[in-house]
């Protein structure tokens, strides 16, 4: 598939010597959703306000569409919309006024139609003329998307759309964000919340001081970062662990109760079968097993300390 | 050139004007009236007659000055100040916008109500003193081009301004007094020796002064320079406003 954003050995510095992003290379896909995964500082908002104009680059490229942000800022930027992470609205004007502003500055003539059918599939239309500062946190970020699908825009960045929000919320935003990808929107978010990348994206791309440490796609970042964790039940509680298991990565809960296997599906042989045959050796009994894949979160964290 | 962005600019402005009709309009209009009041009437009453005409007139070109330098730099400065504030200046940035056109948004709006505001102080002066306006079109040149340069004055503030007190500390410290001390209440004629002369470094002296003279005919300095001044200030804050847009100077990072 065509890449619909390119980014080229991406740097920005700043006066003071700070370099927030450090040659960031990345593609983006048409209709794809792509989460930009990383710590707080981490570069990603930079990332995005140099694809978006509102960051100088200092050297590198980006392309939106094909076209150079940078030599050819109205073509490119025509094809984006950007939901910032703070929540920026006039507060003393009405939504719909709002909307129909953002349209205007894209240089598009009025389309009632269109930013009607927008607050609808925000569940924005009942407030269409309310001001938005009679609206609440979740109802205000709607309207900063609606602004932003006010445009017709084919790229769609989404800095933190759930920071600050509750848990019902958050499902709902992630609810949006997949209508979204039924509507063939390119949509980038960026996040630091793993579960919402694990739930969003088809793609992380996971950076970190500036730079993009892996870009996969998710299934198989987490495959790949397989490392799972093997939870025996004892039938009875063991006191110490003896001798003949010290070599397995093992721990044992405090009341005694459970042992907790370390293991990596990568690996031609997990160990498993000779654990177990080991075990009865010892005469420990096994009530039950359970194995838990390691979360994104897990995967996030071995990458960073690993390149750090 | 987005005129459709421009157009969206300068309507999401007047939006605002007309939601604060009350504070956009009654101010500045009740000012005036209090100023009829207190310097037409009561010291009016014991001045009779500047070169000739009616203390009462006389002080309305200037008057009319006061509240246009006013109003272009406070809507000029506060439309580009309170999206900084708010962080919606996103939006603009990130929009097929060049900054010329965002200016030209910004300050045809803030133009438009301070000529608003200027009509209406003239309209009700008429309430209050026998006025006839000589040169009508030429009042009209240098209320445009009060407004616009001011405006972009305003903008200008607005952009420098980091917080709510910079953004008023120079209309308070810097326009009224200029305003004052150049000659809205009188002539420069009035003035003892040496004042006469300072007095000609003030800049709204020459404003105020070509203003008058399209009204009365009459003048502290010759209208061309006075048009000269006014000129040469547009192009000084265009230059200025020309430098922001390529250095990206208080906007971008």
């Amino acid at each position: 598939m065509a890449a619909i954003i390119s980014i080229r050995d991406l740097k920005k510095s700043y006066d003071n010597g700070f370099e927030a992003l450090k040659g960031v290379s990345l593609d983006i896909e048409k209709g794809e959703i792509i989460a930009l995964l990383g710590p707080n500082g981490a570069g990603k908002t930079t990332l995005i306000g140099a694809v978006c104009g509102l960051v100088t680059i200092s050297s590198g490229q980006a392309l939106v569409g094909g076209f150079d942000v940078a030599k050819e800022p109205r073509r490119a930027r025509r094809l984006i919309g950007l939901v910032p992470q703070e929540l920026a609205l006039d507060l003393f004007e009405t939504v719909w006024n709002s909307v129909r502003f953002t349209r205007g500055l894209f240089g598009l003539p009025r389309d009632d139609a269109h930013i009607e059918n927008v607050l609808k599939s925000l569940s924005l239309w009942d407030k269409k003329d309310n001001q938005c500062k009679e609206l609440s946190g979740g109802m205000k970020r709607r309207v900063m998307i609606a602004k932003a699908l006010s445009h017709n825009p084919e790229v769609l960045f989404l800095d933190e759309p759930t920071a600050g929000v509750d848990v019902n919320l958050r499902r709902d935003m992630w609810k949006v964000v997949g209508d979204l990808r039924n509507t063939g929107v390119t949509v980038i978010l960026t996040t630091h919340y793993i579960e919402e990348a694990e739930e969003m994206a088809d793609r992380v791309a996971v950076i970190n001081k500036g730079s993009i440490l892996l870009v996969e796609d998710k299934t198989q970042l987490m495959q790949s970062f397989g490392r799972k964790v093997l939870t025996l039940d004892l039938g009875a509680p063991l006191a110490t662990l003896p001798e003949s298991l010290a070599d397995y990565d093992l721990s044992r809960s405090e009341d005694g109760k459970q042992l907790s296997y370390a293991y990596d599906t990568r690996e031609a042989r997990t160990g498993i079968t000779r654990l177990i045959t080991d075990l009865a050796a010892e005469g420990i009994h096994v009530r039950d097993l359970d194995s838990t894949k390691s979360s994104l979160e897990d995967v996030f964290l071995d990458l960073v300390e690993e390149k750090a | 050139m987005n005129w459709r962005a421009i157009g969206a600019i300068y309507r999401f402005e007047m939006t605002r004007f007309f939601r604060t009709i009350y504070q956009s309009i009654l101010s500045p209009v009740l000012s005036t009236v209090l100023y009829f009041v207190v310097f037409g009437a009561a010291i009016g009453g014991r001045i009779d007659t500047v070169e000739g005409i009616a203390y009462g007139a006389f002080i309305v070109p200037g008057l009319v000055m006061l509240s246009v330098l006013q109003q272009s730099i406070a809507n000029a400065s506060f439309g580009i100040y309170f999206p900084k504030f708010t962080g919606t200046i996103f939006e603009l940035f990130s929009a097929p916008v060049s900054f010329f056109e965002i200016v030209m948004g910004f300050v045809g709006a803030a133009a438009t109500k301070s000529l608003f505001v200027a009509v209406l102080i003239i309209a009700t002066s008429f309430v209050f003193v026998d006025l006839h306006i000589v040169h009508p079109i030429w009042a009209m040149v240098f209320l445009i081009l009060t407004a616009l340069s001011f405006s972009l004055l305003g903008f200008i503030l607005g952009i420098w301004a980091k917080s709510f007190e910079q953004l008023n500390i120079v209309p308070m410290l810097v326009v009224t007094p200029l305003v004052f001390l150049g000659g809205a209440f009188y002539s420069a004629a009035m003035l003892p020796g040496i004042w006469q002369v300072v007095v000609k470094f003030n800049p709204v002296l020459y404003l105020i002064s070509g203003f008058r003279w399209a009204f009365f005919d009459v003048a502290d300095v010759p209208v061309t320079l006075s048009l000269a001044a006014i000129t040469v200030f547009l192009a000084l804050c265009l230059a200025v406003i020309g430098w922001i847009f390529k250095t990206g100077w208080r906007l971008k990072s």
